[in-house]
């Protein structure tokens, strides 16, 4: 290997990222959510994106998501640009994610919800052939199973309780097979115990696909990520493994009380 | 009244129980039933006319529940949809002495071809604005319609809608008997009907009640709800151009107050009549709308005052609708 290409090759991180966002704002009228964040994740990481209240992480999360398009910047998706991609495309490219507020079809039931987000990978348009011959049960009950729901399949969304609730939105979203899942707060208003058993779900789903989660309970992230980002006022403060983080001077006068 | 006790027939002497089972069967075999009750229907009305307007408006009102009761959009522009169907349809027959049966796809792709324009300008809104700009678009069509006489007939209608013979698979059917014309105009429904059924059980059927229960969840997902829309739309205008187009058939005639924005308003309150997004309901609704105005008009000539009257008790009491209603109670 000549001198240049063996240079080269030193300076190409270990693997390629699935995700990156190249100096990416985003201005609400005149308040600025995001300020020129650069960072990118790699093919299988669990990554976590922390801060305080305001910190612009929930609009790090709609930007990655395709929710809005940054004001300035770009969002890739292996390597291509994605940035303005309608959020249905990005499902079909590989991108799914949950939402903050728990955000399902409520009059539908369990299972009909994890149905029709898998339905989306097979017919979006068909108007011959009837639904039931898709055959996605099977799939469905996988899904439920992974979450455990299958003793819920028949309930309607309302009579769930909020941790399923929250559960049903980790199914449906990996109804599309995603291969980077998003996830917004997915422990949201859960108790200690719920979202214990949501972090380990979500490590457990992290064996097959890439996943970002933003989070603002900092304790529950630090043992599963493989990397954390900390966003302060909208830009980007530290970046690395929980041990980076812990001994970050910054992110500890960020946290200012909270032992990291 | 005569029309009344008709009315109340079918009701008649089932106990609870037995009604409740009524009620699951039609739910269940939605398509069998529809035609079942549309077959006997001529004998259920005063006179056969009036169970034409019931069979085509209730045809109307399916094509209109696809955007309204299932997709969840108001569009107040559905005259324009189903008054293009029956000038399509018409016009070819009067003007060109084009045989009905090709007269009659005619009026599907004019109203075919007005919900695609219409549509793609709408499906941009949401709510009250998608209702307006489907209404301001149908009065485009209503003056453009009103204006053109030499080929509409303006003010006046189009007259001269003769198909006073249907001869098929050898048989001589005489269109000016009331009774055979509603058959024929019957079986022409009746695969409109189960063309109707199938698309709700389609998977684009599901996709259109994911998009009306949550448009970002169903976006998420990966559906494009602006196309979806769309093609909802559009077939709720095919659906709807067809029964305009047996409305031309039947009438003889096409008035120019099909375009009119009553005729919207008057879609909107039939399906909101039988239930919005129920199958069963837009016949529901048609029946009891029309019989309702048949009788109303032969006591006084302020219909609309008792009509309206009964839908604001009927909206505030039963939102349903009649058949939304009687869904509910036996599936609570």
């Amino acid at each position: 290997m000549n001198p240049a290409a063996h240079a080269a090759a030193q300076m190409k991180p270990p693997t390629t990222p699935i995700m990156a966002v190249d100096g990416v704002t985003k201005r609400f009228g005149g308040f600025t959510a995001l300020n020129n964040v650069t960072t990118s994740f790699h093919a299988g990481s669990l990554t976590s994106i922390i801060g305080p209240n305001g910190a612009g992480k929930s609009t790090f999360f709609n930007v990655l998501s395709g929710q809005f398009p940054p004001t300035m910047g770009k969002v890739f998706l292996d390597g291509a640009d994605i940035t303005g991609t309608p959020q249905h495309r990005l499902a079909h490219m590989g991108i799914a994610k949950s939402f903050q507020i728990t955000n399902l079809f409520p009059k539908l039931s369990v299972h009909e919800n994890v149905r029709i987000a898998a339905q989306a990978l097979r017919s979006r348009f068909g108007l011959w052939q009837p639904r039931a011959t898709l055959k996605l049960d099977e799939t469905v009950e996988a899904l439920l199973l992974r979450v455990g729901l299958q003793d819920r399949r028949h309930e309607s969304v309302d009579t769930l309780a909020h941790g399923q609730q929250r559960c049903l939105e980790i199914a449906v979203a990996l109804a599309c097979e995603p291969r980077v899942l998003l996830l917004d707060e997915p422990t949201a208003g859960m108790s200690p115990e719920e979202a214990k058993d949501m972090m380990d779900l979500i490590l457990k789903l992290n064996a097959e696909r890439t996943v970002i989660l933003v989070e603002h309970r900092m304790k529950l992230v630090m043992g599963i990520s493989d990397r954390i980002v900390v966003l302060h006022h909208g830009t980007l403060l530290a970046e690395g493994t929980a041990d980076d983080i812990r001994g970050h001077d910054e992110v500890r006068r960020v946290y200012l009380g909270q032992s990291v | 009244m005569a029309s009344n006790s008709v009315a109340a027939a079918p009701k008649a002497g089932a106990s609870p129980g037995a009604f409740r089972a009524i009620v699951e069967f039609i739910a269940r075999h939605r398509v069998l039933a529809a035609i079942a009750v549309l077959a006997v229907l001529p004998f259920l009305t005063p006179y056969e006319a009036l169970a034409v307007n019931i069979l085509v408006f209730g045809l109307y009102a399916m094509g209109f529940n696809l955007i309204f009761g299932y997709a969840g959009m108001l569009s107040f522009g559905h005259a324009a949809l189903f008054g293009l169907g029956a000038y399509g349809c018409g016009i070819p027959i009067a003007k060109f002495g084009i045989p009905w049966f090709a007269a009659l796809p005619m009026g599907i792709a004019v109203a075919g071809i007005a919900s695609v324009v219409i549509g793609w300008f709408a499906i941009r809104s949401r709510g009250i604005y998608f209702a307006m700009i489907t209404l301001a678009l149908s009065q485009v069509v209503y003056y453009s319609t009103y204006q053109w006489v030499s080929l509409t007939g303006g003010e006046d209608g189009l007259r001269g809608v003769n198909v006073p013979v249907i001869n098929i698979f050898g048989l001589h059917l005489n269109m000016l008997n009331p009774l055979v014309k509603y058959y024929v105009l019957f079986a022409l429904g009746a695969v409109a009907i189960a063309l109707f059924s199938r698309i709700l059980n389609s998977p684009f059927g599901g996709v259109l009640e994911a998009i009306r229960e949550n448009e970002k969840r169903a976006m998420a997902c990966g559906y494009d709800v602006a196309r979806t829309r769309w093609l909802a739309f559009i077939l709720s205008g095919l659906f709807s151009g067809f029964a305009g187009a047996l409305y031309a058939i039947h009438l003889s005639v096409v008035p120019i107050e099909t375009l009119n924005y009553f005729n919207s308003a008057e879609v909107l309150m039939i399906t909101l009549l039988g239930g919005m997004g129920t199958f069963f309901g837009a016949f529901v609704g048609a029946y009891v709308y029309i019989m309702l105005q048949d009788v109303v008009t032969v006591v006084t000539v302020h219909w609309q005052l008792v009509i309206g009257t009964l839908f604001v008790v009927l909206i505030l009491f039963f939102p349903r609708g009649i058949w939304g209603s009687l869904l509910k109670w036996v599936r609570p």
